[in-house]
Formats: structure tokens, C-alpha cells, sequence
């Protein structure tokens, strides 16, 4: 390990790579992307102006930025509703499936008993249970809420399932010999043992919960106030609003792009000490 | 180290002293239909080191997990009469068990998993730490408290791994081939600590080895087991009059040892029903 003064300090002779040459890679890797993002925009616009493109059928960058200006009004409650929604579900998905894998491996019968259900509810597409579960739930923020949690659900469900079952037998081994309760076998041993597993799963469900958030509101084609960002995209369609449909996309992948880096953020602060994936290999 | 153990085992000539451990005629069935252990009695005194010694498939891994408690006997008994007896029939916290891979935690850092044995009794962080960190000391791991396991050599794993096993002050140490997966050096560095925690501690010690010279060194008495099915072939004492060090590595006295292991091993495997 270099200690961080170390590492921060300039270079001593000029033979030894210097702050450049030692950065150049991590530098390339957050230039690179970005240079391919702006160039491709740059494109965008140059195409719509030289064409002469009118905006109801493709915005341009610039008409898109302008929207959002513009629309920020009607558009950030809608992202905020769209936000609390994923967010709720993912905060239920993980305490269900945590709480439902921990009961599942208590014993095989009730794995037995319980998996398949698990499973038809998981391969069933959301869309097609949504009117259903629109017709029963009591608001439609209740409904949404519904559809995005069976989504995001699953993928920890099974992960979590996964996880607590490939404890090193050994440890197990070693827990009994010590005469471990249950508890302290569930605590100490399986939880943290199937930690990486779990971090999977709420990669995977993060995403999922926006997905299913939005796609349950195209379902539920829910309006007005309390409506979310799925809602301003089919009324930005209805009014050829492109510049705004445009502005509510990017809006969206945004938020996308902001819990994967939460859940990735969250997965590194409490693997790195340990976990192999998330180790810099040495070599 | 020595004398805050002193109480808890029972000198050489204690008129208390009864054996450890005894196991009568134990067979083990495996639900496979193999027959693993066949009709074995082994009755182990305090303060020996026994090597229990044979080719694989022998038996001697088995004998051991029956012996922690990890499974159950087919037919016989294991009894324990020098120790308080818990629910299950184990000796209550009598017993430590070093596996042959070191086992640790990976998200524990060396003090979380000596630790561990103890947070399983209740005993909380700060009562533990010192006997923690002296037990780190005795595997000359006292630096390394702070480290995870994967920062760590294979051979300072097993350190920990053994520094976990002692850090509950057991009667008996149950080890299944250790060092089996370590470099020569590692291994004959390892021995010695080993040896020198028996001697400083007086902990009975059992250990399942496939090599002769590992168990000519180290034991006091070696089984030898013979396969298909496991069962012991021969068990003798191993009395030497130097003290086990590297000059007997190199002596006459140590040879000859490892002839007479070697033969009896050749005896057991010669014997074997093919």
C-alpha cells in the first residue's frame, strides 16, 4: 500500500512516470466517453441544421436543452414522482426479498413449498398483471408502487436464495462445532457471507424498479398531478411535444444512470475491504 | 500465556487425570452405503500429541469429524470423562477444530476471526481483546490484527486459523491435515510452532497427517489406519530422548522414527484388499 501523502506528491525524477503518465489511463478512461457523448451530440445538431429538420419530427440538442429549461416546471415533479416510486419499490423488493430468501432456506420443504410461486409471479410479464393489480389496489400510486416492487423483487429474492446457500461448508462446519443458535449462524455466517450476492441483486433491482415503474404507469395511463415522467412522455406523444418527449427521456436515463451509481457506490464500500470483485488484481 | 493457563489443564501426574476422549468400536456408515470407519476404539490421554496416520480413504479425516461432533456415529460411543458434557454430547467448549483449508471469514479482519469463537459465547469485544491479542502473539501474529485474510500468506492464514482454535483455551485440538497445502518451509516452520504450543500449553493435541516424516516429528504417538474399510492397524508410542528441534530433523534418532512409521504405513497399504 502507498500511502496516500505518497501518492499525491510529484514526482521525484523525471525517469519514473510522472503525475501524467500515471493518471493517464484513468484520465482517458473519463475523457474517452465523454469526448464520444459530446461528439456525437455535436452531430446531432450539425444534421438537424444542415437538413433542415423540422422540430415536430426530430429536436435538436439545443431545442431539447431549451425544453428543459422551459418545462422544468411540469417536468421535475413528474421526475420526483417517478423517483419516489422506483425508490419505494426498491426499498420494499429488498426487505422482501431478503426477509422471503432468509425464510426459504430454513428448510427445503418450505423451499419447496414456496419457490414455484415465487417463480410464476417472476416469469409473468408485469404488463399483463397490471390491470389487474389497477383494478384492485386503492390509488394508482399504490398500483405503480405494486408493479415496480414484483420486478425489482425477484432478481434479490433469487440472488439472496443463492447467496445464503453457498456458505463455505467448512464455516458452517465451524459455526456448529462452536455450538452456533441459528441466529448467530444467520448473523454472523450467512448474511455477511452472502453479501456480494445481495449486491448483485440490488444492481440488477435498481434498474429493474425504474424499468417497471415506468411501464406500469404506461399501463396505468394515470394523468394529472401526481402523474409520473412515463405519463409526460405519452402526453409529450399525444401533442408532438418532441423537444419535451426528448427532454423527459434523458431525464429518465438520468435517473437511471444516478442508481446505478448509488447501488454500484454501495456495493464497493462494502465489498472492497474483501471481495474479490471488487479487488484490483495484483499482478 | 503458560501460567493464566495453568488452571485449566491438568499436570502430567494429576491423580485426577482420566483420558480425554474415548471411542469405542465406532463404525460410520455413509448414506452412500460406504463403509467409512470400521469397529475403531482410540482412547487419548491429556497432554498427548497423536498422529493419526494412513493413505486416503483411510478413515482418519472421518475419525476426526466424529470425534468434534460433525456427524454421527453408525455403531459405538465417543465418551468424554474428564469434561462437562453439553445437550449434543460434546464436551462444552472442550474442543477446537483447525480444517485443512484455514477457514476464515474473509469479510473478518484476523481479530474478528480469532474473535469469533468467542462472540459465539457472548463474550463481548473488549473482554476479549486481550486474550486475543495474546493469543495472536503466540502464533507471532500480534501485527497483523487489523489485516483481511486475502492480504495475508498461506501460511499466516493458518496462524489464524490456529489462533482462533486456541483462543478459547480448549482441552484438545483436532487438526485435519493443516498443512497439507503449504510449501515445505511454511510447513516445517509451522511444525515447530505447533510443537512449541503443545509443549507451552499442554493442550492435547490429534492430528490427521498422510505424511510420515510430519507425523514422526510432531507425535508422541502415532495410529496408523488402514483403508477400505478405515480402521486402526497399528498404535504406538514414539518416545525420543532430544528435544524436536531442527538438529533432530537431522538425526540418526529421526530416521530410524521414520523407518519405523514408514514400515508400519507400507504394512497398512500392503494389507489393503484391492
Amino acid at each position: 500500500m502507498v500511502p496516500a501523502s505518497l501518492e499525491n506528491s510529484p514526482p521525484l525524477a523525471p525517469s519514473k512516470p510522472g503525475f501524467f503518465g500515471r493518471n493517464r489511463d484513468r484520465l482517458l478512461r473519463t475523457l474517452i466517453p465523454v469526448g464520444v457523448v459530446i461528439s456525437l451530440i455535436l452531430l446531432w445538431q450539425a444534421i438537424i441544421t444542415v437538413n433542415g429538420i423540422p422540430q415536430y419530427i426530430l429536436p435538436g440538442p439545443l431545442a431539447v436543452a431549451n425544453s428543459l429549461y422551459n418545462d422544468w416546471g411540469t417536468l421535475w415533479p413528474a421526475l420526483w414522482v417517478t423517483t419516489q416510486i422506483t425508490m419505494q419499490a426498491l426499498a420494499l423488493a429488498l426487505i422482501g426479498g431478503v426477509g422471503i430468501a432468509i425464510f426459504l432456506v430454513q428448510s427445503k420443504w418450505i423451499e419447496t413449498a414456496f419457490y414455484p410461486i415465487t417463480v410464476i409471479l417472476q416469469v409473468t410479464p408485469i404488463v399483463a398483471i397490471a390491470p389487474l393489480i389497477l383494478i384492485y389496489a386503492p390509488t394508482t400510486q399504490v398500483a405503480l408502487l405494486i408493479c415496480a416492487f414484483l420486478v425489482a423483487f425477484f432478481p434479490i429474492l433469487s440472488n439472496m436464495v443463492q447467496g445464503l446457500k453457498s456458505v463455505d461448508h467448512n464455516l458452517l462446519n465451524l459455526f456448529d462445532l462452536y455450538g452456533a443458535s441459528r441466529w448467530q449462524m444467520l448473523l454472523y455466517l450467512k448474511l455477511p457471507s452472502s453479501l456480494p450476492y445481495f449486491m448483485t441483486g440490488l444492481r440488477i433491482g435498481g434498474g429493474l424498479a425504474l424499468i417497471a415503474a415506468v411501464v406500469a404507469e404506461f399501463a396505468a395511463g394515470s394523468a394529472g398531478a401526481g402523474s409520473g415522467l412515463a405519463f409526460r412522455l405519452l402526453e409529450s406523444q399525444y401533442r408532438l411535444n418532441i423537444p419535451r418527449l426528448f427532454a423527459a427521456l434523458i431525464l429518465l436515463s438520468v435517473l437511471g444512470v444516478v442508481i446505478f451509481m448509488i447501488t454500484s457506490f454501495i456495493a464497493w464500500i462494502s465489498l472492497h475491504r474483501w471481495h474479490e470483485s471488487s479487488l484490483k488484481r495484483e499482478n | 500465556m503458560t501460567t493464566s493457563q495453568a488452571p485449566l489443564i491438568p499436570a502430567p501426574g494429576d491423580s485426577r487425570r482420566r483420558p480425554l476422549v474415548v471411542m469405542r468400536n465406532v463404525s460410520k456408515m455413509f448414506s452412500s452405503g460406504t463403509l467409512a470407519l470400521s469397529d475403531m476404539s482410540l482412547t487419548v490421554e491429556p497432554g498427548e500429541f497423536v498422529s493419526l496416520l494412513g493413505p486416503s480413504g483411510c478413515g482418519k479425516s472421518t475419525a476426526l469429524r466424529i470425534i468434534a461432533g460433525l456427524g454421527d456415529v453408525s455403531t459405538g460411543t465417543i465418551d468424554w470423562p474428564s469434561s462437562r458434557i453439553n445437550s449434543k454430547g460434546l464436551p462444552e467448549g472442550d474442543i477446537s477444530f483447525v480444517f485443512q483449508e484455514p477457514t476464515l471469514m474473509p469479510w473478518q479482519t484476523v481479530f474478528g476471526n480469532v474473535y469469533l469463537p468467542l462472540k459465539l459465547r457472548g463474550v463481548s469485544k473488549s473482554a476479549a481483546r486481550d486474550e486475543i491479542m495474546k493469543t495472536l502473539a503466540t502464533v507471532g501474529l500480534q501485527d497483523f490484527a487489523g489485516a483481511y485474510p486475502r492480504e495475508l500468506s498461506g501460511g499466516m492464514k493458518m496462524r489464524v486459523s490456529i489462533a482462533r482454535a486456541l483462543v478459547t483455551r480448549p482441552k484438545l485440538l483436532l487438526m485435519d491435515e493443516p498443512f497439507a497445502a503449504l510449501d515445505e518451509i511454511t510447513r516445517q516452520k509451522l511444525n515447530d510452532d505447533v510443537l512449541r504450543l503443545w509443549r507451552e500449553t499442554g493442550i492435547t493435541v490429534i492430528f490427521v497427517t498422510h505424511s510420515v516424516f510430519e507425523s514422526a516429528y510432531l507425535s508422541n504417538r502415532i495410529v496408523v489406519m488402514k483403508a477400505r474399510p478405515g480402521r486402526v492397524h497399528a498404535d504406538f508410542p514414539l518416545v525420543t530422548s532430544m528435544s524436536r528441534d531442527a538438529h533432530y530433523r537431522t538425526s540418526e534418532e529421526y530416521r530410524q522414527a521414520c523407518e519405523k512409521v514408514s514400515n508400519m504405513l507400507l504394512e497398512a497399504i500392503g494389507g489393503e484388499e484391492h
